[in-house]
């Protein structure tokens, strides 16, 4: 793998950061008019998600990390592992419960999720940004409420747990953005 | 795609810098320092190894000679007070290699200006009275303090006297331990470090501070203090924590002179650095007599960025390095 010098830091860059593969998400050059130039980075680990600070010597360089992102649907689960299949080439991977993390309450089979491979092994999943899951169960709702006004906890098909307006009930297909884990809309068939 | 072929600067703020120059001028008219130019392609450079050059090649041949763009114009001004010239100020670019980042750009404008016979202190003063009439209003106090008490109070260091241990400790307590591998036992570099994460953020509710009195390690092109062998006669100037300039009660002494240049050489062969032949030019000016005067440089870039409240230097240089 190719070696990233500071100069070469920026937004987005992958690198190996005591053996884990990180991001990069910031990189600030800093400089005394006269003395040490170093770089002060902010980095995500990609394993757990961590936001940490490093600080470089100007000029060090550090092992890239061979991180991608793919397109996969999920497949199915097996009670350890989850499977994805990248639908044009139909390779197949299969994610321990690590990379799928808190994930799996939003995995409905067929539904195309980003899969992060390092060194071509799945790392992470991420969902689709709007899922539509049925509701498995909530309570009865109020005959003629409509106003969606206070919401009441839904526990959908896959787990997720999503504060829905009154009037949805059981067997209903709703919409849900899954970066603020909130209902969007009722899925007319 | 952005239009690259833009400036990255409202045009608003190119006004302002006209402005800005217009005023430096009549500040130093009124007070009789005689404006100059020297070049910036120069047949020498500087030997701190902590400053990237660019070199290039005048090509006529048989001759093919290496030139450098300067990285201040320090060396040739000090050959013009050399000569006779009294006091002189410039406005002209800088370069700098490598250097790139929100409050770098590889190439920069410079002001920097000599006062023969002035105390660092009257210096500093004079500094005080630019700032304000650029930024059009009183400052209020300036607050000049030594490098050693500021360091002091924030950190509770004692950034002359070198300790690994003590500094180490330091840098554990206040999540920077980062230093502790980077540093080692290098002294100016743990200064650096510490002084650009910890100390220089403090200053940063102060409209203008002077810090004087850098350790003798940081002399630079700065005097050793005649009381203390291990200050040096230099400050920098922070104008809201944002380093703006740099000033030193000038070396003259011609042996020390050549002295920190090979001393330098001798650090850049360490660190897998090119050897910089010495300028003989201006170490022959030395030589034949410098005045006993103060110097100072501001980047007048930082300078327009603190007058507009811009947050980068691309709000101020019309093409930036990713634009030139």
């Amino acid at each position: 793998m190719a070696r990233y010098s500071t100069n070469e830091f920026k937004a987005g860059l992958k690198i190996m950061l005591d053996q884990d593969p990180c991001a990069i998400i910031e990189n600030e050059f800093i400089k005394p008019g006269k003395g040490q130039a170093f770089s002060r980075v902010k980095i995500r680990n990609l394993k757990n998600g961590r936001v940490i600070e490093r600080t470089f010597k100007s000029g060090e360089s550090v092992e890239g990390a061979d991180v991608m992102d793919i397109d996969v649907q999920y497949l199915y689960n097996d009670g350890e592992f989850w499977h994805f299949m990248e639908p044009e080439s139909f390779d197949q991977y299969q994610a321990d419960s690590n990379a799928v993390a808190d994930v799996v309450k939003w995995l409905k089979e067929q539904d195309i999720c980003t899969m992060t491979l390092w060194n071509d092994s799945p790392l992470s999943v991420a969902p689709p940004n709007f899922v539509e899951l049925a509701v498995a169960e909530t309570d009865p709702g109020l005959k003629g409420d409509t106003s969606g006004g206070g919401g009441k906890p839904a526990t959908m098909e896959s787990g997720a747990v999503v504060r829905v307006p009154l009037f949805i009930q059981i067997g209903e297909m709703i919409r849900i953005d899954t970066r603020t884990g909130e209902y969007v809309s009722r899925v007319k068939d | 795609m952005p239009e690259t072929w833009k400036p990255t600067a409202d045009i608003q703020l190119l006004r302002l810098r006209a402005q800005l120059l217009t005023t430096i001028r009549a500040f130093f008219a009124e007070k009789l320092v005689l404006e100059v130019e020297t070049p910036l392609l120069c047949s020498a450079t500087g030997t701190d190894p902590q400053l990237d050059f660019f070199a290039s090649f005048y090509h006529c041949e048989p001759e093919n000679k290496e030139m450098f763009l300067q990285t201040s114009p320090e060396f040739a001004m000090k050959r013009l007070l050399a000569a006779g010239s009294g006091s002189i100020y410039q406005v002209c670019k800088a370069f700098r290699n490598a250097e790139i980042g929100r409050f770098h750009n590889p190439e920069f404008s410079i002001l920097e200006w000599y006062r023969v016979g002035f105390t660092l202190d009257q210096l500093m003063d004079e500094v005080a009275e630019l700032v304000a009439k650029v930024k059009g209003r009183p400052l209020g106090r300036v607050n000049k303090i030594s490098y050693k008490e500021v360091f002091e109070q924030v950190t509770g260091l004692n950034p002359l006297v070198f300790s690994q241990k003590t500094y180490a400790e330091y840098a554990i307590k206040n999540e920077i331990k980062d230093a502790i591998l980077l540093c080692g036992d290098d002294h100016s570099m743990w200064l650096d470090f510490i002084f650009s994460y910890k100390v220089q953020p403090s200053l940063e509710n102060q409209k203008l501070c002077m810090v004087y009195g850098y350790p003798a390690i940081q002399s630079s092109l700065a005097r050793i203090n005649n009381s203390n062998p291990l200050v040096s006669d230099r400050f920098e100037v922070f104008i809201d924590g944002i380093e703006i300039g740099n000033g030193f009660f000038e070396l003259s002494d011609a042996v020390e002179q050549e002295q920190r240049f090979d001393l330098e050489n001798q650090d850049r062969q360490r660190k897998g650095l090119r050897v910089i032949e010495k300028d003989e030019k201006f170490l022959a000016a030395l030589r034949s007599g410098l005045p006993d005067c103060s110097g100072v440089a501001i980047g007048l870039d930082r300078l327009l960025m603190s007058i507009s409240k811009t947050k980068s230097l691309d709000d101020v240089i019309a093409f930036p390095f990713e634009r030139a």
